[in-house]
C-alpha cells in the first residue's frame, strides 16, 4: 500500500495525543495551572493536528461532514464520531484541571475510554480489510492501542512508562513475524485471482496497460521494501529500546521525557511507514506484482 | 446507505467468456467512450511523457501452462463484479457507495464522495479507480444509463462493453432468473467466482476456457517414412552400419 505521509502523520500523532488525553482524563497524571495547560494543550494539539492531517489526503475535503452519516457499517465513520465525542467529553475535565474546578473524575474517565475507543476505531479501518491480509489480523488493533497507551504513559511522565516502552519491542517483532506469513495464509494467488488455477499454472504474459494507474500507485507499492529489514531494526531501537533506557535511567523531568518522546515518535513514524509499505493488497496479483 | 440489501429483486451482472475473448481491448475503449460523458473519466497527460488515466475495465493477458500440452494465452477482462457482499460499500463513511436493492448494481454517488479511497482498498479486484482530476471514486455502473434508457434502440440497452464485443465474449443479464442467458451459461459452462475465499459473493461470473484439442505428436506420414532398404541398397546399409 502507498505510504501516504498525511495518513502516517495522522495515525501516529493522533494516537499519541489520544493516549496522553486518556491518561490526563483518567487522572493518572493530575496537574493544575500552567502544567495542566501544557499537558492538555499538547494532548489536544496532537490529536486535533492528526485529525486535521487526515483530511489532506481526501479528494473532496469540503464534504468531510458527510463522514458522520454511515456509522452503522463504516469504521471510518465510527472513528469520526468517537474522535469528536472524546474531544468534547474531555474538555470539561481539561478546564477543571486548568482552573481547579473540582469536576468529578468519572467524567474524565469516560473521556479516557472514548479516547482509547477512537484509537481502536482507527485501527479497525485497516483491520477490516480482507484484501490486505497483513492488516486483517488482531495484531493491528493491539499495536495501535499499545502505541497510544505507551505514548500517553511516556508523555504524562509515568515512572513505569519504560515498562510499556520495552514491551513494545517483542510486540513489534511478533506483529512483523505474523504479518510476514499473512499473505500466504490468505491463500490467494494469481491462480485464484483469475480462477485459471483450474487450467494450469498462471503467469503474466502482458500487462493490461503500459502506463501507470491509480491501482499501481495506491495499492501496489513495491519500491523501498528492500530496506525493510534495516528499517525494522531502526524502528525497534527508536520506538522501544532508547526511550525505555532514558525513561528508566535518566531523572524523570520535562527534558528527559521530551528526548524520549522525540526518539519514540521518530521510530513510530518508521513503524507506520512500514505498516503501509509492507502491506500487500491482493490486487497486486493481477499485475504479477508480489514483493518479497 | 452503506448497509447492504439482504437480497435484491434482480441480480444484474456480466458473464465473461475466457474461451472467446481475444484481448482486442474493444470493451475497454467502448467503456471509456460511453462513460466519458458528464463528469467523465479524466486522463492525465494523455499525450505526454507519463500518460495515466481512469478506466473502469482493464484487459490482462496471462500465459497458462496446463499439466499436459502446450501453454495457452488467456485474455482476462477485469471490472467491477457487483458483489452481493460488496466490501467497498460497507466501508464508505459518507454513504456515497451503495448497492441498489432493485437490481443489485453497485454505484457511487459522486456528489457525496469525499475521495478517501477506502472503498478501493476494500475491493480485492481493483475495480475502483480514483479520478485524479475530480477527486472522486469511479467504477463500473453496468451502464445503468444505457440498460434502462428508452431513448436508445432496444438492442443498445446493454452495457457498452457487451454491445461492442466483436467475439460475443461478454453477456449481460439477470442472475436472479435461473432461465436467463447468463444463468444458463454459468450453469452449462461451469462459470466461476474470482477469489471466492474473500467472501465477497461476486455477481459476475467467468467461463473457463474450453479444453484445447490435443496436438498429434506422431506425424500422419509416419508409416510411409519407415522405409526398409532391400537388395543392394539393403546390403550397403548393413555394411556401412558396421564400419
Amino acid at each position: 500500500m502507498h505510504p501516504a505521509p498525511s495518513v502516517i502523520l495522522f495515525s501516529t500523532l493522533s494516537g499519541m495525543g489520544l493516549g496522553l488525553l486518556a491518561f490526563l482524563g483518567a487522572g493518572l497524571a493530575v496537574a493544575t495551572g500552567w502544567t495542566a495547560f501544557l499537558w492538555w494543550g499538547l494532548g489536544y494539539a496532537l490529536a486535533v493536528g492528526g485529525l486535521a492531517a487526515s483530511t489532506f489526503h481526501l479528494g473532496n475535503p469540503q464534504r468531510a461532514l458527510l463522514a458522520f452519516t454511515q456509522w452503522r457499517t463504516s469504521w471510518l465513520s465510527r472513528e469520526a464520531w468517537a474522535a469528536v465525542a472524546a474531544l468534547l467529553v474531555l474538555a470539561p475535565t481539561a478546564l477543571s484541571d486548568l482552573f481547579d474546578l473540582g469536576l468529578p473524575r468519572a467524567v474524565g474517565q469516560v473521556g479516557a475510554v472514548l479516547a482509547l475507543l477512537t484509537v481502536f476505531t482507527t485501527s479497525m479501518i485497516y483491520t477490516q480489510i480482507r484484501a490486505v491480509p497483513r492488516w486483517h489480523h488482531w495484531t493491528t488493533p493491539v499495536l495501535f492501542l499499545s502505541f497510544a497507551i505507551t505514548g500517553g504513559a511516556m508523555l504524562s511522565g509515568q515512572g513505569w512508562a519504560w515498562v510499556c516502552l520495552i514491551a513494545l519491542a517483542p510486540l513489534l517483532i511478533l506483529a512483523w513475524r505474523i504479518g510476514d506469513g499473512q499473505f500466504a495464509k490468505a491463500g490467494q494467488t494469481l491462480g485464484t485471482a483469475t480462477g485459471l488455477d483450474r487450467v494450469g499454472e498462471v503467469q503474466v504474459f502482458e500487462q493490461a496497460h503500459t502506463a501507470g494507474n491509480y491501482l499501481l500507485r495506491e495499492m501496489i507499492f513495491v519500491v523501498g521494501r528492500k530496506h525493510a529489514r534495516k528499517l525494522r531494526q531502526i524502528a525497534v531501537g527508536l520506538v522501544a529500546v532508547l526511550p525505555a533506557l532514558i525513561m528508566a535511567l535518566a531523572p524523570l523531568g520535562p527534558v528527559s521525557v521530551a528526548i524520549a518522546a522525540a526518539l519514540h515518535l521518530g521510530g513510530a513514524l518508521a513503524q507506520r511507514w512500514l505498516f503501509f509499505a509492507e502491506a500487500e493488497h491482493v490486487v497486486g496479483l493481477y499485475y504479477g506484482k508480489r514483493g518479497s | 446507505m452503506t448497509q447492504l440489501p439482504t437480497s435484491t429483486a434482480k441480480q444484474l451482472g456480466l458473464v465473461v467468456d475466457l474461451d472467446t475473448c481475444v484481448g482486442c481491448q474493444a470493451c475497454v475503449t467502448a467503456c471509456k467512450g460511453w462513460n466519458d460523458q458528464g463528469g467523465g473519466l479524466s486522463d492525465q497527460q494523455p499525450y505526454g511523457a507519463d500518460p495515466s488515466g481512469t478506466f473502469l475495465n482493464r484487459v490482462h493477458s496471462y500465459q497458462v501452462q496446463p499439466p499436459d500440452g502446450a501453454a495457452q494465452i488467456i485474455n482476462f477482462p477485469r471490472s467491477c463484479l457487483h458483489c452481493a457482499d460488496a466490501p467497498c460499500v460497507t466501508v464508505c463513511p459518507t454513504g456515497a457507495s451503495y448497492k441498489r436493492a432493485e437490481d443489485g448494481i453497485v454505484l457511487v454517488n459522486e456528489s457525496a464522495c469525499i475521495g478517501c479511497g477506502l472503498c478501493a482498498w476494500a475491493c480485492p479486484y481493483g475495480a475502483r479507480e480514483m479520478d485524479a482530476e475530480q477527486g472522486v471514486m469511479k467504477k463500473c455502473t453496468l451502464c445503468v444509463d444505457r440498460i434502462y434508457n428508452e431513448n436508445l434502440p432496444e438492442e443498445d440497452r446493454e452495457p457498452a462493453c457487451v454491445r461492442t464485443c466483436p467475439t460475443g465474449a461478454r453477456h449481460f443479464g439477470d442472475f436472479a432468473d435461473p432461465e436467463s442467458k447468463v444463468s444458463r451459461l454459468t450453469r452449462e459452462r461451469g462459470g466461476f467466482d474470482l477469489m471466492p475465499d474473500l467472501k465477497t459473493r461476486p455477481t459476475n461470473k467467468y467461463l473457463p476456457p474450453r479444453k484445447k484439442d490435443v496436438r498429434q505428436d506422431a506425424s500422419l506420414l509416419a508409416p510411409l517414412l519407415d522405409i526398409q532398404a532391400t537388395g543392394f541398397a539393403g546390403w550397403l546399409d548393413k555394411v556401412l552400419g558396421k564400419i
